[in-house]
């Protein structure tokens, strides 16, 4: 009897040394930061999918997205409607991305990717800028850009156009999900880049000044807007050139959204309160102790 | 030599078949009112990201006192309308006198389950007067499943509408309305103006402009309004 409590006590004791060893490889292995993407749910969504649930559309931003050259810089142009299936989710949303003082760069595919892309690029070129003492280049975020969206394999759904001024002068190109990149004097990207090329191709000119390259940019995404239903309401331009960037949101409003014909404010009384409960002020609380943190 | 396989989409066998259908969009209101009733829907015709036409109307007179609205795949809108137009004008040369509104409700019902197993993709909306001179408006399934409403939004937009026309012309989700307020045809009229105002900032497939019919004893009457065109 007593040696039967001994042995189970003794496999107990290695039973417990194993779940322990565990927990501490448990505990070391959550010190670990998770960086970049989480992959954890994507056999669940797979199992999912088989079984016919339906997937959440990713948020796109539809677009007609462009840019140009000019004697003194870059012209950017983007449309203003994001779009997640057939609704439109933003009328007015922001497709000019910051990436430096001198670089800009507008985004058509997938909102979310375009976002945290060009955020992303943003931050790697301020911190080469700090690092180097010089003001960035268009072809060092150019190079960020086609090296991260190539290690992704097309995964990242972010179709850009890339524009700036540094010491080499203005510069201008595109950048597909994939990681191909083109060197143009003038490009289009997004579902309404042929109606907007078809504009370029019209009206493009090498050595353009400031007010033609704005205006052949506005009819090109007007075009896009007009013509393609992935695109809509304001075009939105950015001019760069040395030393200076001018940003129009919007440089124009090209569908106005309509005045109505009735008046639809509901009376106070329409929503029925069946009870209510005051709340506090944060004023009318007394201060009973109090105790001050150093933050060393 | 190993072959990483990545893609196991691309090494399941696929099937390529040819669709006989086609999404054209579009969005078709009505309303019914005491003595009259109203039907409007947007003129874009599109496919995919293009627009086809701006400028296609959905709605039909088919009748001096029946209108009908018919969205969907524009193909079978057509050969629709076409067989109603040829079984309308039968029973006018059998009869000696038009169809009335609710037959002609009832005949389009049996005409889409007659292709239940090769459906016309439209959804339909008949809207006019009954024997009674009230105003009437029936909405459709693709196969034939019918019912007589007051008011009914259907289309690529009708997600959006449905819940105001509830809200507006049911007076659903609030209290202590005034419902003293006659439903007047330029008041329907408006509200369906603005309706769809509201719908084509939302829907890309609607849009361009809005043509409402107004139905009544006198006959039918037929105005434009411009919307967005992005």
């Amino acid at each position: 009897g007593v040696q039967a409590v001994q042995t189970f006590q003794h496999y107990f004791k290695q039973i417990n040394l194993s779940m322990a060893s565990a927990a501490v490889e448990n505990f070391l292995k959550e010190d670990e930061e998770v960086k970049g993407f989480s992959f954890e749910n994507c056999r669940r969504n797979a199992f999912l999918a088989k079984q016919g649930a339906e997937m959440p559309k990713a948020r796109k931003t539809g677009t007609t997205i462009c840019g140009v050259i000019f004697n003194e810089g870059v012209v950017l142009g983007a449309d203003t409607r994001a779009t997640g299936g057939s609704i439109v989710c933003d009328l007015n949303c922001e497709k000019i991305h910051y990436i430096a003082d001198n670089v800009y760069c507008c985004g058509a595919g997938t909102a979310a990717d375009t976002e945290f892309t060009t955020k992303m690029i943003s931050s790697k070129m301020e911190l080469l800028k700090l690092r180097t003492g010089r003001e960035g280049r268009v072809i060092s975020a150019l190079r960020m850009l086609k090296q991260y969206l190539f290690r992704y394999q097309g995964h990242i759904s972010a179709a850009l156009v890339l524009g700036g001024v540094d010491v080499n002068g203005p510069a201008l190109y595109t950048v597909y999900p994939h990681g191909s990149t083109d060197k143009l004097p003038y490009v289009t990207m997004g579902s309404g880049s042929l109606a907007a090329m078809s504009v370029f191709e019209d009206g493009f000119k090498l050595g353009m000044n400031e007010e033609e390259a704005k205006n052949l940019v506005f009819h090109a995404i007007r075009a896009g807007i007009v013509n393609d239903l992935g695109s809509g309401s304001n075009v939105d331009i950015t001019v760069i050139r040395k030393g200076n960037v001018e940003v129009f949101r919007p440089y124009q409003v090209v569908c106005k959204k309509s005045e109505r014909a009735g008046d639809y404010t509901f009376p106070v009384g329409t929503t029925v309160v069946t009870s209510s409960t005051e709340m506090v002020p944060f004023s009318a609380l007394t201060v009973t102790d109090e105790e001050v943190m150093e933050i060393s | 030599m190993a072959v990483l396989i990545d893609n196991k989409a691309a090494m399941e066998p696929t099937q390529h078949r040819f669709s006989p259908y086609a999404m054209n969009g579009g969005t078709v209101v009505a309303v019914a009112g005491d003595d009259f009733a109203v039907i409007g829907s947007d003129t874009r015709l599109s496919e995919g990201y293009s627009i086809l036409s701006r400028d296609v109307s959905k709605v039909r007179n088919v009748t001096k006192a029946c209108l009908l609205g018919s969205v969907g795949f524009h193909g079978d809108v057509l050969t629709l309308t076409k067989m109603m137009d040829a079984r309308l004008k039968q029973y006018l040369h059998t009869h000696g006198k038009e169809m009335p509104c609710e037959a002609i409700a009832q005949m389009l019902s049996t005409t889409l389950y007659y292709r239940r197993f090769f459906p016309y993709y439209t959804y339909n909306m008949v809207a006019g007067l009954d024997k009674q001179g009230k105003g009437c408006v029936f909405s459709y399934d693709p196969v034939g499943s019918y019912e007589r409403e007051s008011y009914r939004a259907s289309g690529s937009a009708s997600a959006i509408i449905q819940p105001l026309l509830d809200n507006q012309i049911g007076f659903k989700n609030q209290s202590n309305v005034d419902t003293s307020i006659p439903m007047t045809r330029e008041r329907v009229r408006d509200l369906v103006r603005d309706i769809f105002a509201a719908a084509s900032e939302r829907d890309i497939y609607t849009g361009d402009e809005v043509e409402i019919a107004i139905i009544d004893k006198n006959g039918i009457e037929t105005v434009r309004y411009p919307l967005r065109s992005d």
